[in-house]
């Protein structure tokens, strides 16, 4: 198809025009989103210097130092303003339990978690568009039923009740698997401590992109050009490779898009099942040792992140299905 | 057969026709779920706080059908102690993210204009907060418990059904007998409370059964984290958090039972869920 210039253009500038007004309720969103996490600060009752320091015995020098870091002498406004400054030049504070620097934890922490969070992506798409494409295929088969049954199963399986169940099969009865940590040894050995843990993660998510993809595909199948396309005699792996898989892969992405970026979250569940040192098990212990500086910290990155990665996937969309040009359309 | 009951079951058959069989079995399943929390403290066998150290870890057996953990607690007396905490919480996130969203989705959709644009983009930015997330900054604020968790888990839930709210009532606001109500000079608050809520309902109960599910997931995530029902109180998310030491000593039930229980619970709110959208998807 040849696009004369003049239709071109506008779209072009429609296209840019939705990206810039999408990149702008991101900025809005993250700004909002750093005001609440630093605001939370004020729900509690009473002064905030004795609210840090519960639990801990704090010398007169460590309630100045808390003092000194939230700027609790100044007005509200002023806090935040101090808060937001440093946190954009990635000082996120220092932890009240050993003193160290938030972004120092969060730096040693990180790389576990993007690891556990980027297998898992991986496992969920390729094996998840592999089976939902052919229970597609397979349709009002045996073989498709099986595959909902799981799915229906996977889907009601949390990540815990995952972890549980696969340290007792593969870690205790068939002793394949170590169940604890992230281990000493060079890749070979981490990747088998990350074996299970990923399976784990991925569960609900596996069994969301596997039921998706199914429908998605059906969709795509029973549509005329494709009847069309099979009923010229064209060959099928061709068929359902550019017409029914290539157009089924907006439907897959929107919908399994932001559930991927959920798995940042979820992952704090498997690292405190499996006791990965992950920012999710540093986020569980902080709020369990009443560490306010680190669970702020981690909750604004992992907000941050989502909604990054959620408007990463509006703005793919569009380029993967040309009849929607504006992110808000893809709604 | 009595020829009496025959009739009956003839009148039942056709009441449930076209209802699948795994929706009936998932509605009864629930039923058994409520029925069991709601009797919990009469009808456990054993107190489910109390160990007994002559007791533990001990197999299925006549006396404990699903056997003991390390401290020699009852398993099945747990699992239907923790059955009441672990459908209250998410009953409350449910009750209080429908009846707020509802309002929302009804001032928006209704109002339209500015007021619309303002609490649209409001929702918007609630997204951004995954549930899990705001109620752990809810419990580091406010304490360990299931009160900070549900109370942060119900503002994060009701974007979902104020969306749902919202679209249903715009296309609702646009139709006839909408219009004939204005006609006939009543107020909007009564249209829209007397004669479009009654309309919308069943599709915001459907959304409801659905987020139920979704709920008591992420509380009982919250509560295997340590963070929300504190131990020797029964919940089932603790119980498999507690059940982890029993699992690596060799009782796995103390995990796995609650596991199962919260599984099946979740399959069934599923269920039931769909089955409610899919017949009012065949009716309007």
């Amino acid at each position: 198809m040849t696009s004369t210039p003049t239709r071109a253009r506008p779209r072009t500038v429609g296209r840019a025009r939705a990206v810039l007004r999408r990149l702008g309720s991101l900025v809005l969103t993250l700004w909002v989103a750093s005001f609440v996490v630093f605001a939370s600060l004020s729900l509690v009752p009473g002064d905030p210097t004795a609210w840090l320091l519960r639990g801990h015995n704090p010398s007169p020098q460590a309630r100045a130092a808390i003092r000194e870091q939230y700027h609790l002498d100044e007005p509200f406004l002023v806090r935040y303003g101090h808060w937001l400054g440093g946190v954009l030049h990635g000082d996120f504070g220092r932890s009240l339990r050993d003193r160290a620097p938030v972004s120092h934890l969060l730096a040693t922490q990180l790389p576990t978690t993007l690891t556990l969070v980027a297998l898992s992506g991986l496992l969920i798409t390729i094996v998840g568009m592999t089976v939902g494409a052919y229970a597609a295929l397979r349709h009002g088969r045996v073989s498709e039923r099986v595959v909902l049954l799981l799915v229906t199963i996977g889907f009601a399986t949390p990540s815990f009740v995952a972890a549980i169940v696969l340290k007792w099969i593969f870690a205790l009865k068939l002793g394949i698997f170590p169940t604890f940590g992230l281990g000493d040894g060079g890749w070979g050995d981490r990747l088998q401590h990350l074996a299970l843990p990923t399976v784990a993660l991925s569960v609900t998510y596996l069994a969301l992109v596997t039921r998706i993809t199914r429908s998605a595909m059906l969709e795509q199948l029973s549509r005329d050009h494709v009847e069309v396309a099979i009923a010229r005699g064209l060959p099928r792996r061709q068929v359902i490779w550019r017409h029914v898989f290539r157009n089924a892969l907006g439907p897959i992405l929107t919908v399994s898009g932001p559930n991927i970026a959920a798995l940042l979250v979820s992952s704090m569940i498997v690292e405190y099942a499996f006791g990965l040192p992950g920012i999710g098990q540093l986020l569980v212990s902080a709020a369990d040792t009443n560490d306010f500086p680190v669970v702020q910290a981690i909750v604004l990155v992992l907000v941050a992140a989502f909604v990054i990665a959620n408007t990463l996937v509006d703005l793919v969309y569009p380029l993967l299905d040309p009849t929607i040009t504006s992110p808000q359309a893809a709604r | 057969m009595s020829a009496l009951a025959e009739p009956a079951l003839k009148r039942l058959r056709q009441r449930t026709r076209g209802i699948s069989a795994l929706s009936i079995v998932s509605a009864a399943i629930l039923v058994i779920f409520v029925v069991l929390a709601l009797a919990s403290s009469w009808i456990v066998p054993y107190d489910p706080t109390a160990g007994d150290f002559t007791a533990i870890l001990q197999d299925p057996s006549a006396e404990h059908w699903l056997g003991t953990d390390q401290q020699g607690k009852d398993v099945l007396s747990m699992l239907i102690g923790g059955a009441w905490t672990s459908l209250l919480g998410p009953l409350g996130v449910v009750v209080v993210s429908t009846v707020l969203g509802f309002v929302v989705g009804m001032v928006a959709g209704w109002r339209g204009g500015w007021v619309d644009s303002v609490l649209s983009r409001g929702m918007d930015i609630l997204f951004a907060f995954p549930a899990l997330l705001l109620a752990i900054l809810a419990v580091s604020l406010f304490g360990k418990g299931l009160t900070a968790a549900t109370v942060a888990m119900s503002i994060a839930y009701l974007p979902y059904t104020a969306r749902l709210v919202r679209g249903v009532v715009l296309q609702e606001r646009a139709r006839p007998y909408v219009l004939a109500y204005k006609g006939l000079g009543l107020s909007d608050t009564f249209i829209a409370v007397r004669r479009v809520l009654p309309n919308i309902a069943p599709l915001v109960l459907a959304q409801s059964a659905i987020n139920f599910g979704y709920a008591l997931l992420d509380l009982a995530a919250i509560s295997f984290l340590g963070l929300g029902v504190q131990p020797p109180e029964p919940d089932w998310g603790a119980m498999i958090n507690g059940g982890q030491s029993a699992l690596l000593a060799g009782a796995p039930y103390a995990a796995l039972a609650p596991a199962v229980a919260i599984v099946i619970v979740v399959i069934a709110f599923n269920e039931v869920g769909e089955e409610l959208a899919d017949r009012i998807q065949g009716i309007s």
